[in-house]
């Protein structure tokens, strides 16, 4: 199967590969997948004022899944919470060029979103309860 | 050293030069019909073809009578197994097979089972791949007419204990299929001394030209009688109808002259290359896990899995060889390779396996290319991976909550 360009030069040049660290403040994580089915996708976000001000990934899977993800981190960085909640599979497979099937690997950067902004908000009104 | 290096000659190998030279002539100027028995034309072709018989029968120790013209390994396993069902249907209809085999053998016994015309055992194998030839006495029942085990596995390479099951299915009067595709020209096969009554092979595995293969079947101890299933012109003794493609026969039948005259020497070479191969990849990578049997195995095979990578992505980061894994993701069904999960080898590492089929035209220039590359990949990826991270860390993979999907 041949990859799209986009698909290789995100493979070859992953952007925001890495970590933070979980507890940090603003923080939000998302795990996704499962090892037994090839893909594992963890996404992290870093929020500030409402506002995503960095994001990072590392994915074990398919070139698709990297790319997704990848991707993925990208489009969240500059974004508000509201912004990313909009984050479509469907937008991932047009930017990349997704074959029928590889369309699950962009299904699973979008629940890997969706984990990372459920956290950050789980976090955030923890923090608030707390703070009252 | 030429940059795509192929590593996958478990798939095909590439023709041996030598082979074309013995074919060209078949195509414009003996392009005769071996079946023409009134003129030179037809004299010229059926002679060519008797002289690859013989050379084809030698390798495997038969009678040249006893080779059956087919288009490939995938037809011989066909013609085997459905032409002995059909001809020796009165005396019963179980056939004893293993859940490593090939696919050509798998689902045409499946596709038999599904139209209810054979009851079927798929024997286990061990955590190496292999079929305990006691499973195989212990699974014949009256009824069965058939054993079809594998020589040697396509994916680990794992040789299985061939002349055991050959014995057992002579002692009980049961016939012996065997799939011999990947063995036949690597590795000493002699149908004699291993006991087997019909056994498929081709032509593309072994430095020949692709679209021949062939089927051996027994003449005399027993006389093994097939039904033919496919109508015709009544070629190949009855067994198999249609005009012989000439230039693949004299192809094929070079290409076993070759690999009878150049085993031992391919043979040494190829253990050599794959053993250096193994073994600095498994020093410099972790965690890096070999599949199949460590000795018993195919000289040109090695199949490793590398813990928390998959194995597409580990295929696409090394663009310039070619490799093939039993991810899923690389797979028609985008199940994770069968033949590991047989083995008991967990799914997790099933999607993260890479075949490395090495053969008669791969150098050791490439093999040190091949070396640095993976263990370059394998670090990129586990750096990118989240599993490896949480290895690291000291989390057990084994007892996270995954979200499967």
């Amino acid at each position: 199967m041949a990859y799209s360009d986009k698909v290789v030069d995100h493979f070859n040049n992953p952007r925001n590969m890495g970590s933070f660290k979980k507890d940090e403040e603003g923080v939000g994580t998302g795990m996704v997948g499962a090892p037994e089915c090839g893909d594992v996708m963890k996404l992290q976000i870093k929020v500030q004022n409402d506002t995503i001000v960095d994001a990072k990934f590392k994915t074990f899977g398919c070139g698709s899944a990297i790319a997704s993800s990848s991707l993925a981190t990208e489009w969240l960085k500059g974004k508000t919470i509201d912004e990313a909640q909009k984050i479509k599979n469907t937008d991932i497979v047009q930017e990349l060029n997704l074959p029928p099937v590889k369309i699950h690997c962009s299904v699973l950067a979008e629940d890997a979103i969706k984990a990372a902004l459920a956290d950050y908000q789980k976090k955030a009104d923890g923090a608030l309860i707390d703070a009252k | 050293m030429k940059l795509p290096i192929f590593l996958d000659n478990h798939s095909t190998t590439p023709m041996d030069p030598r082979v074309l030279d013995t074919m060209l002539p078949y195509f414009v100027e003996k392009f005769g019909n071996a079946a023409s028995r009134n003129h030179a034309f037809g004299w010229a072709a059926e002679e060519a073809v008797e002289q690859a018989r013989k050379q084809i029968a030698k390798l495997i120790k038969a009678d040249p009578k006893e080779i059956v013209f087919t288009s490939g390994a995938t037809e011989s396993d066909n013609l085997a197994i459905k032409g002995v069902l059909e001809m020796y249907k009165e005396k019963g209809d179980h056939i004893i097979t293993s859940s490593t085999e090939h696919r050509a053998v798998l689902d045409t016994v499946k596709s038999l089972e599904g139209k209810g015309k054979a009851v079927v055992t798929y024997l286990p194998v061990d955590k190496f791949g292999m079929v305990n030839p006691e499973d195989v006495r212990k699974a014949i029942t009256d009824k069965t007419i058939l054993i079809s085990i594998m020589l040697a596995n396509n994916e680990i390479g794992t040789i299985n204990p061939v002349k055991e099951i050959g014995k057992i299915a002579k002692e009980k009067g049961i016939l012996f299929h065997c799939d011999a595709t990947q063995g036949v020209g690597k590795i000493p096969v002699d149908v004699q001394d291993m006991g087997i009554d019909l056994m498929s092979f081709t032509s593309h595995k072994m430095y020949g030209p692709k679209g021949v293969g062939a089927l051996y079947v027994r003449k005399k101890n027993p006389r093994v009688r097939i039904a033919a299933q496919m109508d015709g012109g009544g070629h190949e003794r009855g067994m198999r109808s249609g005009t012989l493609p000439v230039p693949l026969i004299v192809g094929f039948g070079k290409a076993c002259e070759l690999c009878e005259q150049e085993m031992a020497k391919d043979t040494a070479r190829l253990i050599a290359m794959r053993d250096r191969l193994e073994a600095s990849i498994m020093k410099a990578l972790e965690e890096s896990y070999l599949n199949g049997h460590p000795t018993n195995r195919l000289p040109g095979n090695l199949n490793i899995s590398f813990a928390y990578v998959e194995g597409e992505s580990l295929l696409m980061g090394m663009k310039d060889i070619a490799l093939s894994s039993g991810s899923a993701c690389t797979s028609a069904t985008l199940e994770p390779s069968y033949v590991l999960r047989a083995l008991g080898v967990g799914t997790e590492l099933a999607h993260s396996s890479i075949r490395f089929g090495l053969g008669r035209f791969n150098t050791d220039d490439e093999i040190d290319y091949t070396i640095k590359k993976v263990i370059e990949i394998v670090t990129k990826l586990r750096e990118m991976s989240p599993l490896y991270e949480m290895a690291k860390e000291g989390v057990d993979l084994k007892s996270v909550q995954w979200a499967a999907h």
